[in-house]
């Protein structure tokens, strides 16, 4: 582990058998628990003005997503016009958060959104899967910056975690960031390959205790992605690690997310969890593509009282 | 701040009649001496009940003992159709209950919508697949039914409570007179017209609606077999004085103080949940309620912040709200009850906290409420408050745990929360209680026995267990 990443923070283990008994000390989860707790929140009513609000929010929490082998520029330009305007019919329509996608396509989306407030995220580090020498990871994040990006998405190697070699997660995490620069950091953990809601807390704590700024749950390309009790857990785990350390770390589910009903979940979640501190773009983000279309349905309804058709909102 | 909108849930689908007589003989009579039946949520009346006299008693003791000998002598398979036949009506009706629940009880409409009204269908289908069962129960080859079951049962679950006592009784083919609470009459006035509606063959099952006399009446009846009673240890008390030596059966359901224990292994979030869900549901009107909680000393501090950051998103107010985890408390005297059991805490030395909240003008209410710093030497530590409040205590070890928990005139339930298996296992067999919950609290199952220890009561209710004492 390195000096400078040690240095961050007072208090944090300082070597890899620290580490180890601080990840392994930390409270177990309750797996009946916590998913019986995500699901009495998910039954919060959500309606009429706050519904309105929830759904403003969420649509500017979005990090709107393409992340195919078959994007092209053309698909990108299309995806960075929809986060500028997601409703081209209705201005007080406010934008996304981001757009995310791929190193590749980072300067296309680049010159789409520059100067408009819109932050422009690239998965990197090998992602999805994350297996590849330190090197080209952190040659593929550079890459990413050098392109205009200003949030980088990296994957946390699980190989690694699950092996319970966390000091090379760590390490690993502690060059990306450094290989970042001012880009903001979100670390996907890819919970949904992490097996357990124990190494779920660990693995938080973990990037968290490395520099992450944001922590994520998935990359949308294995099987189990965002879920609620996943995403309480990670609350849990930012507010916890805010009282201990006074750094604030932000949230983000990615994948699976796609109806208006599931985004004032999350919202609920953070609510009731971590409070108002999280509820901001800055703090919170859903990874999504189709989602959007669905909140900006519901916004309309809300507005207007009736459902219009799917060919009335955009394509991404 | 994200705000919740009001999200009432609508009191329309209650059709509500100024007046209810009894319930007798399969018919409802015309109210005579009656008593008013209040909203607690906002004090208004609801409905005017009809106050049943010793006579009425007799009429519906004698329309049970009529209909016993049918009744009994009916296949078992065709009693299971009935009591299939009420579940399911129960179910289709279940929205309209649960309104009329929280209405009567002040209970919030998230819970008798998703935990009373659910159990109380479970209860019925669990006791209808039992009716042609009882040979092989494990009570002999012949299990005989009792005949006449009085019960009398508590404000805190109206109809699920109802649904305990009937079911075993009718599965196992008595008939009954069923006495709801005082305050909360009118879950089980609605649940004769389900009996009706199923054709329920008159009088097997009879609501007669009162006070404690009225109760008192129907217990000490010569005519009637089988004594069922839940509610305070007072009243059981009386009872088990006034049953003794008349040859009737009984079980009684009573209080409890029971402990939650959390040892420092424990998955702190979700026992956070649990001390909540274990002192807050329901108001704290629950007799399992887990009253005490026993924390580790190493980890006192940390939980109880947890715990009051916890305690400060609760949403106490309308019961109809479905965003509301904490209703109004059932009535006046009980408010009063609770209210004073507070001041002598706070007298007594303990630290008093609650989170801010305000709470409404009209109705009764009380803030979900914690103490601090409390020793066995309290009264707040040894007797019932049933309300939102809470005991602390800590203990040094698992030993000084189960000690502390056992110490107590009660035995009804507890709860363990530890993130190591072995510790759950050599504390559970040791505590003194009827059921013991191991990282999760207030769970409740119709298969599942449920029943006391000491001044907690005797006799169980639920699961095959709850068939016994409904056979001779």
């Amino acid at each position: 582990m390195t000096a400078t990443a040690t240095s961050r923070l007072s208090g944090l283990p300082d070597s890899p058998a620290d580490l180890r008994t601080f990840l392994h000390g930390l409270p177990g989860v309750d797996k009946v628990g916590i998913e019986a707790r995500a699901a009495a929140l998910g039954t919060r009513s959500v309606k009429t003005t706050s519904k309105a609000q929830a759904i403003d929010l969420a649509i500017r929490m979005v990090d709107l997503t393409t992340l195919e082998g078959a994007d092209t520029p053309g698909k990108v330009r299309a995806l960075s016009a929809k986060a500028l305007r997601p409703d081209p019919a209705d201005p007080t329509c406010p934008p996304v958060a981001a757009v995310c996608v791929y190193p590749a396509m980072v300067p296309t989306a680049a010159a789409v959104l520059a100067g408009s407030g819109v932050h422009l995220a690239s998965v990197a580090t090998a992602f999805p899967s994350g297996q590849a020498p330190l090197d080209v990871k952190l040659a593929d994040t550079r890459d990413a910056v050098a392109g205009g990006a200003d949030e980088i998405d990296m994957v946390i190697s699980r190989g690694a975690f699950l092996a319970g070699d966390y000091a090379h997660v760590f390490d690993e995490i502690v060059a990306v960031k450094e290989a970042a620069g001012p880009a903001h950091l979100k670390v996907i953990l890819e919970t949904g390959e992490l097996g357990t809601y124990d190494n779920v807390r660990r693995a938080s704590w973990l990037a968290m205790l490395a520099g992450a700024d944001f922590i994520k749950t998935s990359t949308g390309k294995v099987p189990v992605a965002a879920t609620l009790p996943v995403t309480l857990l990670m609350l849990e785990a930012v507010r916890d690690f805010r009282d201990r350390y006074g750094r604030q770390v932000g949230v983000k589910p990615a994948g699976g997310i796609r109806t208006t009903k599931d985004a004032i979940k999350y919202l609920v979640m953070i609510n009731e969890t971590c409070g108002d501190d999280w509820l901001h773009p800055d703090w919170f983000r859903l990874g999504a593509s189709s989602l959007l279309n669905d909140l900006l349905m519901q916004r309309t309804k809300l507005t207007t009282g009736h459902y219009a058709g799917p060919d009335y909102f955009t394509l991404d | 701040m994200f705000e919740y909108a009001p999200a009432p849930e609508s009191r329309s689908i209650v059709d509500l009649a100024p007046s209810y007589g009894l319930f007798i003989d399969g018919e409802f009579g015309e109210a005579k001496d009656t008593f008013k039946t209040v909203n607690p949520a906002d004090e208004q009346v609801l409905a005017e009940v009809a106050l049943a006299s010793p006579e009425d008693v007799d009429r519906a003791v004698a329309a049970a003992r009529r209909a016993f000998a049918g009744w009994s002598a009916l296949p078992g398979s065709e009693r299971a159709k009935y009591l299939f036949r009420i579940a399911r009506i129960l179910q289709e009706r279940a929205r309209e209950l649960a309104v009329l629940e929280s209405l009567d009880n002040g209970k919030p409409i998230r819970e008798s919508r998703d935990v009373d009204l659910p159990l109380v269908a479970a209860h019925f289908f669990y006791y209808a697949g039992w009716a042609d069962k009882l040979k092989y129960a494990g009570f002999g080859s012949d299990p005989r039914p009792l005949g006449v079951a009085g019960q009398v049962i508590p404000w805190n679950f109206p109809l699920l409570m109802l649904a305990w006592k009937i079911a075993p009784a009718l599965a196992t083919g008595n008939t009954v007179v069923l006495k709801p609470a005082e305050t909360t009459p009118l879950s089980a006035l609605f649940f004769a017209d389900v009996c009706r509606q199923a054709e329920l063959p008159p009088g097997v099952v009879n609501i007669v609606t009162g006070a404690g006399d009225t109760g008192r009446y129907l217990v000490e009846h010569p005519d009637v077999n089988k004594v069922a009673f839940t509610g305070s240890t007072e009243v059981g008390r009386q009872i088990a004085r006034s049953v003794a030596g008349t040859g009737k059966r009984l079980t009684l359901e009573l209080g409890g103080k029971a402990a939650n224990i959390v040892f420092d292994d424990a998955p702190i979030d979700q026992a956070v949940e649990g001390i909540v869900n274990g002192i807050f549901f329901n108001q704290g009107h629950v007799c399992c309620a887990g009253s005490r909680l026993l924390v580790q000393e190493s980890i006192a501090e940390e939980l109880l912040s947890s715990l009051k950051r916890r305690m400060a998103t609760l949403r106490v107010g309308d019961p109809l709200d479905k965003n509301t985890d904490i209703g109004a408390i059932n009535s006046a005297a009980q408010l009063a009850r609770i209210t004073e059991l507070s001041e002598i805490g706070a007298a007594e030395g303990a630290e008093r906290w609650s989170p801010p909240c305000e709470l409404p003008d009209r109705g009764f209410w009380f803030p979900p409420t914690i103490f601090t710093g409390v020793t066995q030497a309290h009264r707040i530590a040894r007797e019932e408050i049933f309300g939102p409040v809470l005991s602390v205590l800590t203990f040094r070890t698992p030993a000084e745990a189960v000690e502390k928990a056992n110490n107590t005139p009660y035995g009804l339930s507890a709860g363990i929360w530890s993130d190591k298996g072995s510790q759950i296992l050599a504390v559970a067999d040791k505590l003194r209680a009827g059921v013991v919950w191991a990282n999760t609290f207030n769970k409740f199952d119709p298969t599942s026995p449920f029943g006391g220890y000491k001044e907690s009561g005797y006799g169980r209710e639920g699961g095959r267990h709850g068939l016994e004492a409904y056979l001779a």
